[in-house]
């Protein structure tokens, strides 16, 4: 899992400067949202001149997985003190999910519950923020030739991919995809938003109509 | 400027943390929420990543172009996605299929 987020980490740190921004913005970004999608699709608004309420609403969308991810988790950790949720939650990301889900499912439960979530989503921080500050110093020195641009995008690719699994989630995902190609020349990224939301009517919609109940 | 960014960074932050801390702040009243929501929560990641990644590899430069090096890779990438389920792997062959069509095409 390190060996995925450490160049990741690198490539935000080098869109940052790209986009004209400093190590210091650059790891400020990577503290406080500590996740590289929205990383990545801040640094492209903000380098834009987009208004600050779509940046936010933005990243609320593209992290609003996260409430999935932590609706799916909550149940292992219902019986845990509440600071200790309310730290577990920062922690949060992909990898700490995909890793902690699988151990919570297994028959036998798990004696330090926390202490493993804790484990999985803390031990990626410290690299990640570092691989943030070195991307960042070492933008400038890369060759342009790179297509780093095309980085963010195959990022979001990446995990679509494993998202759709259903009916509805392929519903969702195709329309979503359409309605925010159609709504490109809408300003900043009001097509994206109106396309998620629109997205995710539709598959809600969809498994509504379907006779069996979601898998 | 200098502010703009970061109060956007603060903000982004914040609403970060707000996503991810809500399911474990309530995991203890979670029974709450009727199986409507919890499928319309499940749409989220699917609709909300194919409205970000979509957009820029069909219409790269704002018009639909049939055969660009974007359109070309972001197949390769999504049959790498398929296939693989690793994040770094797709990212790598995206990225070296898209400067390769470039390469070619461009």
């Amino acid at each position: 899992v390190l060996l995925g987020i450490l160049p990741f980490g690198l490539v935000v740190g080098v869109v940052a400067v790209d986009a004209g921004y400093g190590a210091l913005e650059a790891l400020g970004l990577s503290v406080a949202i500590f996740a590289g999608a929205s990383q990545l699709a801040a640094i492209d608004l903000l380098a834009r001149g987009a208004p600050l309420a779509v940046i936010v609403l933005t990243v609320f969308v593209i992290n609003l997985r996260f409430a999935m991810y932590s609706a799916s988790l909550a149940p292992h950790l219902a019986d845990l003190p509440r600071w200790q949720r309310a730290l577990g939650a920062y922690g949060l990301t992909d990898q700490a999910y995909a890793v902690s889900i699988v151990r919570f499912q297994e028959p036998a439960p798990l004696p330090y519950r926390f202490g493993y979530y804790l484990g999985a989503s803390l031990s990626l921080w410290l690299p990640w923020q570092l691989a943030t500050v070195v991307g960042a110093l070492l933008g400038d020195t890369l060759p342009d030739a790179l297509p780093l641009d095309f980085a963010v995008p195959l990022m979001f690719l990446a995990l679509l991919v494993p998202a759709v699994r259903d009916r509805p989630t392929v519903v969702a995902a195709l329309t979503s995809g359409t309605f925010a190609t159609v709504a490109y020349e809408l300003p900043w990224n009001v097509g994206m938003l109106l396309a998620a939301f629109v997205g995710i009517g539709a598959g809600w919609a969809t498994s509504r109509r379907l006779p069996r109940g979601p898998t | 400027m200098t502010g703009r960014v970061w109060l956007a960074i603060v903000l982004s932050g914040a609403v970060t943390y707000a996503a991810r801390a809500t399911f474990f702040l309530f995991a203890d009243q979670l029974d709450r929420l009727g199986p409507e929501a919890r499928e319309a929560l499940r749409m989220i990641p699917a609709a909300a990543l194919a409205a970000l990644s979509v957009p820029a590899i069909l219409r790269p430069d704002g018009a639909v172009d049939r055969f660009s090096p974007e359109l070309l890779a972001g197949v390769v990438a999504a049959l790498a996605a398929w296939r693989w389920r690793r994040l770094m792997v797709t990212i790598l062959v995206g990225l070296v299929a898209v400067a390769g069509f470039r390469a070619l095409l461009g």
